[in-house]
């Protein structure tokens, strides 16, 4: 911090600048990479889908298992019930999502076949295959704590994104996004 | 196609920028001195070609694009053209890019125009610009493309934050970011006389138009911002100490101490290594504060889409350019020449002062807002707010405002204190009735108290630099001067009576009820819904009087709910007269029927903006006076040369002529 | 700033006629420089203090609890809004509810507009001090504005509450 500039300025007023800066970059970078802050999401991104099996819900599709999601292409793992509101208003975005050509399974939790039925034929019906988790514990695996919740699951069975609650419209172009990562 | 062309354009920019740094470091290592002939063009077309991605990214906003994927992200059909437009820099890719493209054509020119200094100097300039500039072309083309394309195309975008959807704020982050490509100018000067040791008059005068200019685009943003987050926020505060807001202040507190130091350089050639020492800071402090903003490593209530990743890309130039710049410094400040010497009272002097204690408020300013995170690495979670921030600030504030008043009457290398002894009394007779006046009031903090008594002794010794000089033949810096700093004292008249004497209320009545808040009456006429393009409200019709026999406006607070991204904002509703402003809030219905309303009188509130304009107008008119007797001299000297060239002309023609 | 002709003219005179104001402002620049050391260490240290005692710390409900902070200090309070409790008082713009982590409660009262998403159940901080009778007077309420501005402290909030349910429903 010399008022003028010296031809004998202390060696260290000279480097006092950059130490100070160096301790910056340390603490911010301390900062961003502490992994605690940044887990806002489910734990379980990053990792492998846990195994599950599901019996079918429905007799006109199968049920699902953990297997079938691992099979190379990356898809959408939704986690609905016909008794959820907001599972009616994020429907018209699973369709939307499903015409344009993304694999959606459902899971349907603590569901009566006539009750999915009803709300299938309601609200669109964009699932390949639909297993019943009746008592909820392969949703309490996967790290849902409600419905609806939506996963993005890669080819390798690896969880990529969890959306927490309803689809939006506004949504639809990063769940887009987060399938074309999931899929490099 | 338009997405692709600006794509191309900016990696042709990017490559340009790459044959810039590459072809100045090997002029100056004296490889190819034919390369340096095509630095200067190379950094002209490198500005042009940024200016056309950033035009086609408008393009493809103006027409919303949905197969863009920012555009996908951040717009909406149905939003009104001018914040389709302003979407395109409302993101992070978006104003990166605008960040290289001000960038470039500053760079181009500064390549132009700039001929006073040594071809060595203006080619290390370059290749400086030209290195922090490929940082920022990395940083776009590979981790975040703004062209990148979407598929398949959405049938309708994701809106742009409501909070943001306000022509202030569309405006307000690219006033900001042209404050801060000006101060990488200026780094850029820095690094280009550290690396041929040229530090003196005719660097700081080249440096100092661009510093000016980012200074009153710093000003400028401040103002705007802090306008914003008064009467969009709603909270009737017109700062709040948050981190986005110290992101801003820092790079200007670190332009003001560096305008004072390039004036010095400039004038009397002192202060050399500390005028290069500043700025290196201040550019440090731009990147800082977008990386503060952007990496949302600190909380804020100004919303931004924070993503870590690109924080630690930002991290990342930070660390290459800033802490390249300080080795630099530190290796090379030692073989700067001493510069001139001075006397402690001096013009030279006080200026000095001004940059202590400039650096101490920016250093408060600083741990203040990084703090909480150095908490955080010790396991507790904090915030820091005007508790620390005010007394802190106004400890070395003081002082400041202080030595402000009567250093520009001081000479040049020494001078004493009884020679204009004389002028101060009538200030400090200014000052003392201040703190006289508000003791007598009484219950007026001890802050406003003394902002008070110094803004009125500043707001007077500031205009006497003009005394005894004929007005007409003043020369415009001095206006400058003297306007910036009358505005100080502006702002500063406006902050304390807004702290000293602002009344607030708190009240639910029902439609046809009144109420009042300090001299004003106010009657709730009605609350209507209203519908705007994209989104809908709940309007109060509020009859306001001003005293007993004032006439009776009406104005119209808002509570606005938008749908794309659902989201709820209040407008507040102002009503300015000439001694302050009346500010009302519309807030939620009771259970029976009442309506909430936050309804506060600020006297004398405007001043604080416009004691901010004051400010940056006297910036400008400093900067023309400059600019304006720059190119006279370069006139002076073309006609010098031309005359020169016809007299060898002639004298060829002469000699010639006998055979 | 300006560097007007006679100034300078005038200051070149009086450089002139002392030779002993050079060496004078020799040792000066050294009294300068101790002077601007002295200041920014002041500063510093200064700033350090300050921030020890002026910092707002962030409380959970279970921790205002165990440790109560002193009361008049600014502090922050985060955690959700219990179900059930949030009262409107007789004037329509003060109210009344407790923030709660699952171990414990606390009562907080706020005069003010409320934003938005402020709702029994959501998350909030509040920001303000401890008054008398063990009651949060809040200055500020942030909710959850946007899902870009979550307050940090929140966001662990709503994973240990999602984790808290969890544990629950599968007991």
């Amino acid at each position: 911090m010399n008022a003028q500039s010296r031809t004998k300025a202390p060696a260290w007023a000279i480097w006092l600048p950059l130490v100070l800066f160096v301790g910056f970059v340390a603490l911010v970078t301390i900062g961003l990479y502490r992994p605690a802050d940044r887990a806002v999401g489910s734990t379980l991104v990053g990792k492998p889908m846990p195994a599950f099996v599901l019996p079918a819900a429905l007799p006109d599709r199968p049920g699902l298992r953990s297997a079938d999601i691992a099979s190379g292409k990356p898809h959408l793992v939704n986690i609905f019930a016909s008794w959820c509101i907001p599972c009616r208003v994020e429907a018209p975005q699973l369709g939307a999502l499903a015409r344009a050509g993304v694999a959606i399974e459902g899971i349907s939790v603590r569901d009566s076949s006539e009750a999915l039925n009803g709300f299938l034929k309601e609200n669109g019906d964009p699932y390949q295959r639909i297993g019943a988790d009746d008592d909820g514990k392969v949703q309490l695996a996967l790290g849902s704590s409600g419905v609806p919740e939506t996963y993005v699951i890669d080819g390798k069975g690896v969880i990529r994104y969890q959306h927490i609650g309803e689809i939006r419209p506004e949504h639809v172009p990063m769940i887009l996004e987060k399938l074309r990562e999931a899929s490099q | 196609m338009t997405a692709e062309l600006g794509l191309a354009a900016l990696w042709l920019a990017a490559a340009l920028a790459g044959l810039q740094l590459l072809a100045g470091a090997l002029a100056l290592a004296g490889r190819g001195t034919s390369l340096a002939g095509i630095v200067r063009p190379v950094a002209v077309v490198q500005g042009v070609l940024a200016l056309v991605a950033f035009l086609c990214l408008i393009a493809v906003f103006a027409e919303t694009d949905l197969s863009v994927k920012l555009v996908a992200m951040n717009s909406h059909s149905l939003k009104p053209l001018v914040f389709k437009i302003a979407g395109a820099w409302g993101n992070h890719e978006g104003s990166m890019l605008l960040w290289v493209t001000v960038m470039g054509m500053a760079g181009g020119v500064v390549a132009l125009v700039e001929r006073r200094l040594p071809e060595p100097t203006i080619l290390a300039t370059l290749a400086g610009q030209a290195f922090v500039s490929l940082g920022f072309y990395a940083f776009l083309l590979i981790a975040s493309n703004p062209f990148e394309r979407l598929f398949p195309v959405p049938e309708e975008g994701n809106g742009l934050n409501p909070l943001l959807q306000d022509l202030g704020l569309a405006f307000h982050p690219p006033t900001l970011y042209l404050g801060y490509v000006g101060l990488s100018v200026a780094f850029s000067f820095a690094i280009g006389a550290l690396v041929t040791r040229q530090v003196g008059p005719a660097f700081a005068r080249a440096m100092r138009p661009w510093v000016l200019g980012a200074w009153i685009f710093l000003t400028l943003g401040i103002t705007a911002g802090s306008y914003w987050a008064y009467y969009e926020l709603g909270w009737g505060g017109w700062w709040f100490w948050d981190p986005v807001e110290n992101a801003s202040l820092m790079p200007w507190l670190a332009a003001t101490a560096l305008l004072h130091s390039v004036s010095v350089l400039a004038a009397r050639d002192a202060l050399r290594a500390w005028t290069v020492m500043l700025g290196v800071v201040a550019f440090s402090m731009s990147m800082i504060g977008t990386f503060l903003v952007r990496s949302g490593i600190l909380t804020s209530v100004h919303a931004f889409a924070v993503d870590p990743q690109r924080g630690s890309f930002i991290l990342a130039l930070l660390a290459i350019n800033i802490g390249g710049a300080l080795t630099l410094f530190a290796l090379r400040a030692g073989t700067v020449t001493e510069g001139e010497r001075f006397a402690l009272v001096s013009r030279e002097g006080a200026l000095v002062f001004n940059n202590v204690m400039l650096s101490a408020i920016l250093g408060i300013v600083l741990f203040g807002t990084l703090y909480p995170l150095v908490a955080e690495a010790m396991g507790a979670k904090v915030s820091v707010g005007p508790p620390y921030f005010n007394p802190m600030g106004a400890l070395f504030a003081v002082p400041m405002l202080v030595v402000l008043a009567i250093g520009p009457m001081l000479r040049w290398r020494r001078d004493s204190f009884p020679r204009i002894g004389r002028q101060l009394v009538i200030p400090a007779m200014l000052v003392g009735a201040g703190l006289i006046a508000m003791v007598a009031i009484g219950g007026v903090g001890i802050l406003p108290t003394l902002g008070f008594a110094l803004a009125l002794g500043l707001g007077w010794a500031s205009v006497l630099p003009l005394k005894g000089r004929n007005l007409r033949r003043t020369p415009l810096p001095v206006w400058g001067m003297v306007i910036a700093h009358f505005g100080i004292a502006v702002s500063l008249l406006g902050m304390s009576c807004e702290s000293a004497f602002s009344v607030e209320k708190l009240v639910a009545i029902k439609t046809g009820d009144a109420t009042g808040v300090g001299p004003w009456q106010i009657k709730l006429d009605a609350v209507q819904p209203m519908a705007g393009p994209n989104w809908t409200a709940l309007e109060a019709r509020l009859l306001v009087r001003y005293g007993d026999h004032g006439k009776v406006v009406q104005i119209d607070p808002q509570s606005r709910s938008f749908w794309a991204p659902p989201q709820q904002t209040s407008e507040s509703a102002l009503l300015t007269r000439w001694n302050g402003q009346l500010y009302a809030v519309l807030g939620g219905e009771a259970d029976d029927g009442r309506w909430q309303l936050r309804l506060w009188w600020k006297p004398f509130v405007p001043l604080i903006w416009l004691g901010g304009v004051l400010i940056a107008l006297g910036g400008l008119l400093a900067l023309i006076g400059r600019v304006a007797s720059d190119l006279r001299r370069i006139f002076a000297r073309e006609k010098i040369a031309y005359r020169r060239g016809r007299m060898a002309d002639l004298e060829r023609a002469q000699s010639e002529d006998p055979s | 700033m300006q560097e007007s002709a006679e100034n300078m003219a005038q200051t070149e005179r009086m450089a002139k006629g002392t030779v002993q104001g050079t060496i004078k402002a020799k040792h000066q620049r050294l009294v300068l420089l101790v002077i601007a050391l002295v200041v920014l260490i002041g500063a510093a240290l200064l700033a350090a203090w300050a921030l020890r005692n002026q910092a707002s710390y962030f409380y959970v409900p279970a921790e205002i609890q165990a440790h109560p902070p002193e009361s008049g200090r600014a502090v922050r309070l985060g955690g959700m809004v219990a179900k059930g409790s949030l009262k409107t008082e007789a004037d329509g713009v003060t109210i009344a509810f407790a923030v709660e982590d699952g171990k414990a409660r606390v009562p907080v009262r706020f005069k003010g507009i409320v934003p938005s998403l402020f709702v029994e159940g959501s998350g909030v901080v509040a920001e303000g001090h401890m008054g008398a009778g063990g009651v949060f007077e809040a200055d500020n309420l942030l909710a959850k504005h946007d899902e870009n501005y979550v307050p940090r402290e929140m966001k662990d909030m709503t994973r240990e509450q999602a984790e808290k349910v969890m544990r629950e429903t599968t007991r």
